[in-house]
């Protein structure tokens, strides 16, 4: 008997039963169903099914994990040893040591961040009898990458437990959820655990331990884990070696997926082209940081901020630049782009993309503590997308309303003569 | 001058099948059926009792609210069943055909002159009537109300839709006849589309020609409505589909009902897809097995694809039917069907779907749902085929969620739920579009009236 009689009868036998969620989770997963359409509806249907397209978004994910796999290791290295003079990218970036610290550091995060979401997933469904949705299937490979490289893995469980019970299963599930899941479990993450979120001890793999071992009396170098956005926040620009390039090709340090502007821009250009992600917030969230970085840039070029202020640094980042580091480019690609979360309408989504950019910009300078707002802008948009929906439809209600004063309505035939009448003003 | 109508969002639906312009007669049917599904919302009284002898045009029965508008036998024969369901509702009235078919007299009309009054009282009396529909709420219209306008798409772009150009081909008087009528019963215009010059309708006179072009749903009356003249609320528009003005044409002009119409037996399950001249209510294995099918395991479709409704072989052709679609069905698991590059069916997307590289490709599809029912994730994929001004996501949720107001401001007057059929087609939610219209329309007629 072949595998797929098997599931089937396997499927029937569960039919009805308090598992069958659970069975079919799995069975769909390998098989795509027998199900055909329903009396009433069309008789045909499109190709595409919600599986497909998370997983159209996986694909866009993997050559960001992949590279930053080979990244842990490079600037783990690159702390203890410093940079390579002439740096060659098959001899000191894609080497079998650099991928063995993804190996150890990266995949555990991808591992347990799957199999803790999964398995709420898998009870809320059999608990709630409905079938498991794929909506963890994304979130579970961005929280990965937008984390630091060293967050212990139980911090990642909580904060995943977290963030899809609160996050998502409260309001019904995957298409019900106010805010990104994924975002969600950072921000629990960031405010629950903010000394393992921020700092430069914790963007490069070993910087912590190393710290702890000076502590204990260890005569040894500290390896510096800063961020570029950290170093200009605290007026150190000067004391940076990154380039233009290694900042848009990703060698620098940074939450585990987030470094590689270049391969995201490949990422964001396959979503567009697959017509998975919507362009209209990509592009208006590139020009709201645009916008919002050029403010600041001018606002310096005015000197109406002097060397000595702590926003210095930042406001006179080149605006550009913004976009090539921290999460600003893998937060408009990925996150922004959740069509759940994010505004519905198309008219909405430009709204709602420009505000991400240009708040992401603002509170990454403003921010004091952190110097990043990629996340808490797109959860802020995130609560307003339905305002600006809302008023997007009202726009299309208002049009339909000014058109029904001049409605022509006759009366009935009852009524007496057929005489054409103006509607009264709704 | 009269406005043409340029769609540009859409999406050609093209299948494997099309129906061969040839015609040829199907056999007589022994037993002709009316089903009263395709009456929605009518609740009928039976003017003959079962057992009954009964002429072709002769009235079954009438409309429960409105006396006057009767249903008309399309055949002489004997009333063999009322096959019933729950409360004893009446689902199906089977009549055994006699061999000579005697034709129930009515009186033909001088439509140039006659009046408006007249005309009605004609229509409703002949059982024509009911091809004549109403928008809001997708019904069959309430003689005693008078609509802002009529319109006619004699343009079909549906999948394996009959082609109208050519079953409309000679009967130039009929359909004439019938406009003239209609004009009469609207104090505004007749609106009519044509996809091409070469459409019979294209010679009417009384009416407001329209060139339509662009992909489907440019052929869904729905969307010409929207685009020339959209209803708002408190007002009215007929809907008559061409196949259905012949037959009411045919009765002014002579006084007889006659129920003959060219059909389209089409789709990939089909051997030799061809049109048919068969009458409403016969059984479709009379000329779906002279075409012959491929395979053992297919629906029959009684309309197109995307609106029609699910028959079988030993069915009967719909009350408004002009194509019957024979598709195979789709009851079968796929290795990896998620994830695996798809050639061999259309999608409206990229992801690992390689429709959008063969725009011309004809497809065979079966009626698998690819994919389980999901609640709406994706958003914006909907307005790329729709090209209403209204938002259809933002319609269907408030449909569901039963909200009378939001249904009422975001446009619910004027859809009927054939017009959600391509979104339905598409949706990755696979999301029932066209039942979720359907029950907002008919909880909005009984609310509001």
């Amino acid at each position: 008997m072949s595998l797929k009689s098997k599931l089937h009868e396997l499927k029937l036998k569960y039919q009805g039963k308090k598992m069958a969620p659970a069975f079919n989770a799995f069975h769909t997963f390998l098989f795509s169903p027998d199900e055909t359409t329903h009396a009433g509806g069309t008789h045909v249907k499109s190709a595409d099914d919600l599986k497909r397209t998370m997983n159209t978004v996986i694909m866009a994910l993997i050559p960001v994990l992949i590279f930053s796999m080979f990244n842990a290791g490079y600037q783990h290295y690159s702390a203890i040893n410093g940079f390579p003079a002439d740096f060659s990218l098959m001899n000191d970036f894609l080497t079998w040591n650099n991928f063995w610290i993804g190996i150890i550091k990266v995949l555990p995060l991808v591992v347990v961040s799957y199999a803790v979401g999964l398995i709420v997933e898998f009870i809320f469904a059999v608990i709630k009898g409905h079938e498991v949705e794929e909506g963890y299937l994304v979130t579970g490979m961005l929280v990965p990458l937008i984390v630091p490289i060293d967050t212990p893995l139980w911090m990642l469980a909580v904060a995943v437990v977290f963030g899809v019970v609160i996050g998502k299963e409260v309001f019904g599930g995957t298409g019900m959820n106010i805010l990104n899941p994924a975002l969600t479990i950072r921000a629990f993450l960031f405010f629950a655990y903010p000394t393992w979120m921020s700092g430069d001890k914790v963007w490069v793999y070993g910087a912590r331990e190393r710290s702890e071992e000076i502590l204990a009396g260890a005569n040894v170098d500290a390896i510096s884990g800063e961020t570029i956005l950290g170093y200009l926040a605290q007026n150190k620009g000067a004391e940076m070696t990154y380039s233009v390039s290694d900042m848009f090709f990703g060698f620098i340090p940074g939450s585990v997926g987030e470094t590689s502007a270049f391969l995201i821009l490949l990422g964001g250009l396959f979503l567009i082209f697959t017509k998975i992600a919507s362009w209209r917030i990509m592009v208006s969230a590139v020009i709201g940081s645009l916008v919002m970085g050029l403010i600041f840039n001018q606002v310096v070029e005015f000197g109406w901020v002097a060397e000595s202020s702590k926003f210095y640094g930042l406001m006179s980042f080149d605006f550009w630049k913004h976009l090539i580091v921290g999460g600003l480019a893998f937060g408009i690609v990925y996150m922004a782009t959740d069509p759940v979360t994010g505004s519905q309408t198309n008219k909405g989504k430009w709204y709602y993309g420009f505000f991400i950019g240009f708040i992401s910009v603002m509170i990454r300078v403003f921010n004091p503590a952190y110097p990043e707002g990629v996340f808490l802008a797109i959860l802020l948009m995130n609560v307003f997308a339905p305002t600006i929906d809302h008023y997007v439809v009202r726009g299309n209600i208002k049009k339909r309303m000014n058109r029904l004063k001049n409605a022509t309505i006759y009366p009935k035939d009852s009524d007496g003569k057929a005489e054409e009448l103006k509607a009264e003003t709704v | 001058m009269s406005k043409d109508i340029r769609i540009k969002k859409g999406l050609d639906i093209k299948l494997v099948g099309a129906a061969e312009q040839t015609t040829s007669k199907a056999v007589l049917s022994n037993v002709y059926a009316i089903q009263l599904s395709d009456f929605h919302g009518i609740t009928p009284k039976m003017m003959v009792k079962q057992g009954a002898e009964v002429k072709a045009g002769e009235p079954l029965f009438y409309n429960k609210n409105m006396e006057s508008m009767l249903f008309v036998s399309p055949v002489s024969g004997e009333l063999i069943e009322i096959e019933r369901g729950d409360r004893r509702r009446i689902l199906t009235l089977k009549i055994l055909a006699d061999k000579t078919q005697e034709q129930f007299l009515g009186t033909a009309v001088d439509v140039e002159n006659a009046s408006k009054e007249e005309l009605k009282a004609v229509l409703l009396k002949s059982g024509c009537w009911p091809f004549i529909k109403q928008r809001p709420y997708d019904v069959i219209a309430n003689p005693d109300t008078n609509p802002k306008s009529i319109f006619i798409s004699g343009y079909s772009s549906g999948p394996l839709q009959a082609d109208l150009d050519y079953v409309l081909q000679g009967k130039e008087k009929e359909l004439q006849a019938a406009i003239t009528a209609l004009g009469k019963l609207t104090p505004g215009k007749v609106h009519v589309s044509v996809g091409s010059g070469k459409s019979p309708l294209s010679s009417m006179k009384g009416v407001e020609l329209h060139n339509v072009s662009g992909p489907h749903p440019a052929g869904l009356v729905g969307t010409q409505i929207n685009q020339l003249d959209p209803i708002n609320k408190g007002e009215l528009v007929w809907t008559v589909t061409p196949q259905d003005l012949i037959i009411i044409g045919e009765y002014l002009l002579t006084g007889k009902f006659n129920a003959e119409r060219t059909v389209a037996l089409a789709g990939s399950s089909v051997k030799a897809p061809k049109y048919y001249t068969t009458k409403i209510g016969s059984e479709i294995s009379t000329f779906l097995y002279a075409s012959g099918v491929n395979e053992e395991n297919f629906r029959v479709i009684n309309g197109d694809v995307l609106t029609g409704s699910k028959s079988k072989p030993d069915g009967y052709l719909g009350f408004y039917n002009n194509t019957v679609t024979v598709i195979p069905e789709g009851d079968d698991y796929e290795l990896f069907g998620w994830n695996k590059p798809v050639f061999n069916k259309i999608s409206a997307t990229r992801a690992l779907t390689f429709s959008w590289m063969q725009p011309n490709k004809k497809y065979d599809l079966d009626t698998n749902t690819n994919g389980e029912h999901r609640a709406f994730v994706v958003t914006g994929q909907y307005e790329k085929v729709f090209p209403m001004d209204i938002f259809p996501m933002q319609l269907l949720k408030a449909c569901m969620v039963k909200d009378l107001d939001e249904m009422e401001q975001l446009g619910l007057y004027e859809v009927a739920p054939e017009d959600f059929s391509l979104t339905e087609f598409i949706c990755i939610s696979k999301q029932p579009h066209q039942k979720i219209i359907r029950e907002g329309l008919d909880l909005l007629q009984k609310e509001i009236g």
